[in-house]
């Protein structure tokens, strides 16, 4: 177990090298005045102040030299700041989002963790409870259902499913709008008697007291989270089935029949927690990759998280933008990646004993 | 000289269990375990439906120009405008302005003398049914190179990672880690929107991106196959007369550790189809009013509060789209379960 954990957490500096010599690559494939807004605030005003800038930042030096300039910035040798160096958070300037990029992810990242706390609940349990009922009745109805609601699920495309509910919930019925929220209550939110807590909506909202507000953000919510959980079933849904089938197939489970034990018992407490290793590491993976920014949900009903920036800035190209989403995206994941697989040595003995 | 031995036991059974299974002609050719793939095609419903859904797909890609006349031939995947009014217009409207030819099948089928907008048209008048039909073609080209060289690509570095284990597979299969970081979308948007200034807009820079960071999951299924292929004794007794490392790698080891991932790369056409849709829909890759459903879908994205009035720019490509999916989808877990030798017999 300590040698997994150790060797797991030897592979993280090289994940992290690896993700900035991958980002930085795709830079390389910019000009260097179009990398200048990696380093200074705002637009550069003229072509003098692009080359001067060019020079200043050694963006025509050899690659190792623009390498580190990158990670830890230069200082500026008259006021003593610190300019650009992804290491300390500076992400350069976003052309199309007139802000620092860092700022940009800093506005939207609360939206998409908000998103993922009230989705996780749906999409996994959800999932995985319809997967467990296929296997016990296996070859039955609901298995049958539940085949069938799976390989109709994983062929529907995220975004023809979004536009599906938005043209029925939104367009036909004017149920449940796209958005963040209502233009009513944005000016609440958005004015000073409005305390921002914890950045995440849904608990201002209830923390400032103001339950209709709370209540218009899920009701936002509802289409994406829709969304998600329904793709997520179709895969959660054959896993856990898969796992169960096979551990239910197992000796252990006919001695605990033969003993006597009642059937639910025999389901619930003898085969169930073997075969969910592994959709806890799906599920992991799941919860990390909707924190990461769902890209076509969010751009199908216009939640501003993460994903929907990302698309949109790299629909006008704007690279620099782009790829400080990835770099942030990176860290995110390599970082969440390694707490699953920790948990997930925790909970299965084989790793555990190996 | 000792008599030839007659034999005299009663041998009926063993004959009639031999005799019991006919060796057609066409798994001769094929060869037992092709033929019981090809077999594991036409086996159940799902799979016979599979197969008919691509076949109809394949179809309607090969006879493009006659479905959908081109208005202009050598750009034949522009979709043609009928004026540039941003308000969409409902299926079975006139055709007013920049008419192709009428086919020849169209009077016979609808009785109607003047072409139509079958499916409508989108914002700015794009013809809905003509981008649905040329649309296809897009998704086989996109789906058929990508995977293709995906699979290359995959192959190689799997194999010569297995093959030279030690220092090249650790360094290799760290470099897959590494691109294994970002999730798959994500990876293949950034560096779209990195290539399309360089190269311009079109198919290629979406492509190059569902290449450049595919190929990942293949590199590590060969590599588990080869890793036990290259236990076996026909290898160690190649080695032994001095066959040379290229010459084992490739005409020993990887013929018989290949067809697995190829088949199942074959059917991740449908998975490369939708997310090359997924990021045209984003807008990311072709130029607006290119035959592709994504792109096709997109013109949705301006019309959400009344989708319910303008319901056939999402309908028509979107259904095709999913059908193609599912298509692929069938195929795939029928193949699936063939090629699965745990599964064999239990399903």
């Amino acid at each position: 177990m300590l040698t997994y954990i150790i060797r797991r957490l030897l592979l993280v500096p090289v994940l992290l090298f690896g993700v900035t010599v991958l980002i930085f690559g795709m830079l390389q494939f910019l000009e260097p005045d179009e990398r200048v807004a990696l380093y200074i605030r705002g637009d550069p005003r003229s072509d003098a102040q692009v080359d001067s800038y060019i020079k200043k930042y050694c963006l025509d030096c050899p690659i190792y030299v623009q390498y580190t300039n990158w990670l830890v910035g230069t200082v500026d040798t008259v006021t003593g700041e610190r300019e650009g160096g992804i290491l300390y958070g500076n992400f350069g300037w976003s052309k199309t989002g007139s802000q620092p990029v860092a700022q940009l992810i800093a506005r939207r990242f609360p939206n998409t963790l908000d998103l993922t706390i009230w989705a996780v609940g749906p999409v996994i349990l959800v999932g995985i409870w319809l997967g467990v009922q296929a296997a016990v009745h296996h070859n039955g109805w609901i298995d049958q259902a539940a085949r069938v609601f799976s390989i109709v699920g994983t062929s529907f495309p995220t975004f023809v499913f979004g536009l599906l509910v938005l043209m029925l919930f939104y367009a036909k019925l004017q149920w449940f709008p796209p958005g963040r929220l209502t233009d009513e209550f944005n000016v609440v939110v958005n004015s000073d008697a409005f305390h921002h807590y914890t950045t995440l909506l849904t608990f201002d909202a209830i923390l400032n007291g103001r339950f209709d507000i709370f209540l218009d953000a899920l009701r936002h919510m509802f289409l994406p989270i829709l969304t998600l959980s329904y793709i997520s079933w179709a895969t959660f849904l054959r896993v856990t089935r898969g796992s169960m089938l096979e551990t239910l197939r197992q000796e252990y489970v006919t001695t605990a029949r033969a003993k006597g034990l009642p059937e639910k018992d025999v389901i619930y407490k003898h085969a169930r927690p073997n075969a969910m290793l592994p959709v806890v590491t799906l599920a992991g993976f799941t919860v990390v990759g909707l924190m990461g920014g769902v890209i076509i949900t969010e751009t199908v009903f216009d939640y501003p998280g993460i994903g929907s920036a990302a698309a949109a800035a790299s629909a006008q190209l704007d690279v620099i933008t782009v790829l400080g989403f990835a770099l942030f995206n990176g860290l995110i994941l390599i970082v969440a990646n390694l707490v699953v697989d920790i948990l997930y040595a925790a909970v299965d003995p084989r790793v555990h004993l190996s | 000289m000792t008599q030839p031995v007659t034999p005299t036991g009663n041998n009926e059974l063993l004959g009639t269990a031999v005799a019991m299974r006919k060796i057609t002609r066409f798994e001769r050719l094929l060869g037992p375990d092709n033929y019981r793939i090809m077999q594991g095609l036409f086996k159940t419903p799902a799979s016979i439906a599979g197969s008919i859904l691509i076949l109809l797909f394949i179809l309607v890609a090969i006879f493009a120009p006659v479905l959908a006349p081109p208005v202009t031939p050598n750009d034949p995947y522009k979709i043609p405008r009928d004026g540039f009014k941003s308000q969409p217009r409902e299926p079975g409207s006139d055709w007013t302005k920049n008419v192709p030819d009428i086919p020849f099948w169209y009077k016979a089928v609808t009785g109607n003398e003047e072409w139509v907008h079958l499916f409508g048209t989108a914002q700015g008048q794009y013809d809905i049914y003509y981008g649905v039909i040329w649309g296809t073609r897009t998704a086989f080209r996109a789906g058929f190179i990508v995977v293709l060289s995906t699979l290359l690509i995959g192959v190689v570095v799997g194999s010569v990672s297995a093959y030279y284990g030690g220092l090249t597979d650790n360094i290799l299969m760290r470099i897959v880690d590494v691109l294994l970081v970002l999730p798959g979308l994500m990876a293949t948007l950034i560096l779209a929107a990195v290539l399309t200034p360089i190269i311009g807009k079109s198919t290629l820079p979406v492509m190059i991106s569902l290449i450049a960071f595919g190929w990942l999951g293949y590199s590590r299924i060969i590599r588990g196959d080869i890793l036990s292929v290259k236990q076996r004794d026909f290898i160690l007794a190649a080695r032994v007369i001095g066959a040379k490392d290229s010459r084992i790698l490739f005409r020993h080891i990887i013929p018989n550790a290949i067809v697995p991932t190829m088949v199942l790369a074959s059917l991740d056409i449908g998975t490369v189809t939708l997310s090359f849709s997924a990021l045209s829909f984003l807008g990311i890759g072709v130029e607006v009013g290119y035959a592709d459903w994504g792109q096709v879908l997109a013109f949705a994205r301006n019309w959400i509060t009344s989708l319910n009035t303008y319901w056939y720019i999402i309908v028509y490509p979107g259904v095709t789209l999913v059908l193609f999916v599912l298509g692929w989808n069938l195929l795939g877990d029928a193949l699936r379960d063939v090629l699965d030798p745990r599964m064999r017999g239990k399903v």
